[in-house]
């Protein structure tokens, strides 16, 4: 499973602007630049994707694993494919995007170190947002409850979560220097998808970020594994 | 033609294959049609039909291409059947494909039976029915035609192209040849290239035509007979592979045909037998057992991949042409893996291209029937493309 677990963005899906965009998808937003080529893996039913051709002007491509949600894209007139993040981003050429986006999938693909190899070869740039299991509550969950947390934005118990590969900031900046991506922006979002706009160590957004979002891009000259 | 009028049917087929109940563009000696064989078909006509109109700009042009056993007659009551066009759920005022807003050519392919020269059409050095004699076409000769017609029509580029099977086979032939002259895409339950499977399919219609006595080396016109029960028989074999079991069994199970015991004889006792029967006879009546040949024969060299040394991709490469690829989950014939096998190579030539799969028990047909999804993901794609072209909005 791995289409966007809409279920764990309730709080975020309740928080939108005035124009009704989700607020944790402005913060992914603000990641592109203007008329970039974009592609979302995972897209949903396509919010993102239009998101960013109304206020952007990118040129927006889209892979999803729902029927449903493709079907929907395709019908709204975006550029859409059925398709599975583990499995098809082989199929894309090298730099043939300006960004390729992961927009709270990175925890349901079942290789997350492939696929991250996989959209900086694809992309120039790829932005990763993901829900950040390090974030106190949890942390105070497992510590005092025992069990496998579960939250509102996470509510799935262990044996029907879609999210098979959680982690938490400090676990992503790790994988990033693994996989020698260069990290030139992060902000961490509060539970509604806000961003928090203060300057903090990373130890601290690791704790009170609930979601994490990641603008990344190539090390120039490094070469890029992918299995 | 005359040795033809000894028998009323083939006498109106070929009336309908020399003047047909459409508009027609002949192309003369200074205009052959190059065929892939090596030779020149000329002179020939294209028999086509038009919905909507022309805009000023020139830019609302879609084509539509038929399947197999189809034709021009999209979206008007066909002339030989009576029947209402073969694609009215999709093409007309209001529908998906909206000819209030787009102008729809639909053009019979070229080795057809509906006014576009074909093997039953008048052979003008011999003044009878080419028959056998007809250079065997495909499918890129199809589109080089078509090609033509847009040229005497004046019009330069396509908004869009549009088909299903065979039709699809066009769509791609047309993006991979044309690119500069497609601005979008539509290709439906089809592939780049014809299984063995498939091939084996039509090699048993082909025999089946063949072995009907009638049938006389293609050369029944002349002699005034006419290969319908071999021509049935290739239909009724064809119909399976169009349909599904879960389709079959949920419309036909194994109920008994005005009866309710077996006959313990070999009756259509099973009410799939007798609509497979009236499915061929009727096929009989609107269709060329020639032009059956012809045309299965383009749909099994169709390859492209083999004109881009065996690399599909390089079909597409650097194409600016908006896609949108659709199959259904029960086309056996066409399965979604060869959509996906469309949608891996336009991803690697880096295509804007949209993928979906329909669920649906109708098989492969499922392209001409009623689905409400396959309409509004239609109408979702033409509507972005549309916007992207600088059409105006729908009144």
């Amino acid at each position: 499973m791995l289409m966007r677990p809409k279920r764990d963005l309730t709080m975020a899906e309740a928080a939108r602007v005035p124009g009704g965009a989700r607020v944790d998808l402005i913060a992914v937003a603000d990641m592109v630049e203007h008329g970039a080529k974009v592609l979302d893996v995972g897209c949903g039913d396509g919010e993102l994707l239009r998101l960013l051709a109304e206020t952007r002007a990118v040129d927006g491509r889209g892979i999803e694993i729902s029927r449903e949600g493709v079907n929907e894209c395709v019908a709204k007139g975006l550029a859409v494919i059925q398709g599975d993040a583990d499995t098809d981003l082989s199929d894309y050429p090298d730099d043939a995007f300006d960004y390729v986006i992961l927009s709270q999938t990175l925890q349901a693909t079942r290789r997350p170190r492939v696929v991250l190899e996989h959209m900086l070869r694809i992309g120039r740039h790829a932005v990763v947002s993901f829900p950040n299991f390090g974030h106190w509550k949890i942390r105070l969950k497992l510590l005092f409850g025992g069990r496998m947390p579960t939250t509102d934005n996470l509510p799935y118990a262990w044996y029907e979560s879609p999210n098979i590969h959680f982690c938490t900031i400090k676990d992503f900046r790790q994988l990033c220097l693994v996989v020698g991506a260069k990290m030139e922006k992060a902000v961490a979002l509060n539970a509604w998808g806000r961003a928090l706009r203060f300057n903090a160590p990373w130890w601290f957004w690791n704790l009170i970020g609930e979601q994490a979002v990641f603008l990344l891009s190539r090390r120039e000259g490094r070469p890029h594994r992918v299995d | 033609m005359t040795d033809a009028s000894v028998t009323l049917e083939p006498a109106s087929r070929a009336r309908e294959a020399d003047n047909p109940h459409s508009p027609v563009v002949h192309f003369g000696a200074d205009r052959p049609l190059k065929l892939d064989a090596g030779v020149e078909l000329s002179p020939f006509q294209i028999a086509y039909q038009t919905y909507g109109t022309l805009n000023p700009e020139r830019s609302n042009a879609v084509l539509i291409c038929h399947a197999l056993t189809g034709d021009q007659h999209v979206a008007n009551v066909h002339p030989v059947t009576g029947k209402s066009g073969w694609w009215e759920t999709m093409v007309g005022p209001g529908r998906p494909i909206d000819t209030e807003r787009y102008f729809v050519i639909c053009p019979n392919v070229v080795g057809a039976c509906m006014g576009t020269t074909g093997p039953a059409s008048t052979n003008p050095k011999t003044g009878k029915p080419w028959g056998l004699d007809f250079p065997v076409i495909t499918v890129r000769d199809m589109v080089r035609a078509q090609a033509m017609l847009l040229d005497h029509l004046g019009i330069g580029s396509l908004f869009t192209v549009a088909g299903g099977s065979l039709g699809g086979m066009q769509v791609l032939q047309w993006a991979a040849s044309y690119p500069q002259r497609v601005f979008s895409a539509l290709p439906i339950a089809t592939a780049t290239r014809h299984s063995a499977q498939n091939i084996a399919f039509h090699e048993v219609g082909r025999q089946a035509v063949m072995a009907d006595p009638d049938w006389r080396q293609g050369r029944y016109f002349v002699e005034g007979t006419n290969p319908r029960r071999g021509l049935a028989v290739a239909r009724m074999g064809a119909h399976i592979t169009y349909l599904s079991d879960a389709a079959l069994h949920r419309k036909f199970g194994r109920r008994f045909q005005d009866r309710d015991n077996p006959t313990f004889s070999f009756d259509a006792d099973f009410q799939v037998e007798s609509y497979l029967r009236h499915q061929g006879i009727s096929f009989v009546e609107r269709f060329d057992a020639n032009s059956y040949l012809y045309l299965t024969r383009a749909m099994d060299y169709f390859d492209l991949a083999a004109d881009c040394d065996g690399v599909l991709a390089n079909a597409f490469k650097d194409t600016q042409t908006r896609f949108c690829v659709i199959s259904f989950t029960s086309d056996w014939l066409f399965p979604t893996s060869d959509s996906r096998a469309i949608v891996h190579a336009l991803n690697a030539g880096g295509a804007r291209v949209s993928f979906a799969e329909i669920v649906t028990d109708k098989g492969h047909d499922a392209f001409l029937l009623d689905e409400p999804e396959l309409f509004a993901i239609v109408r979702g794609f033409l509507e972005g493309a549309a916007k992207a072209r600088g059409l105006p909005p729908a009144r």
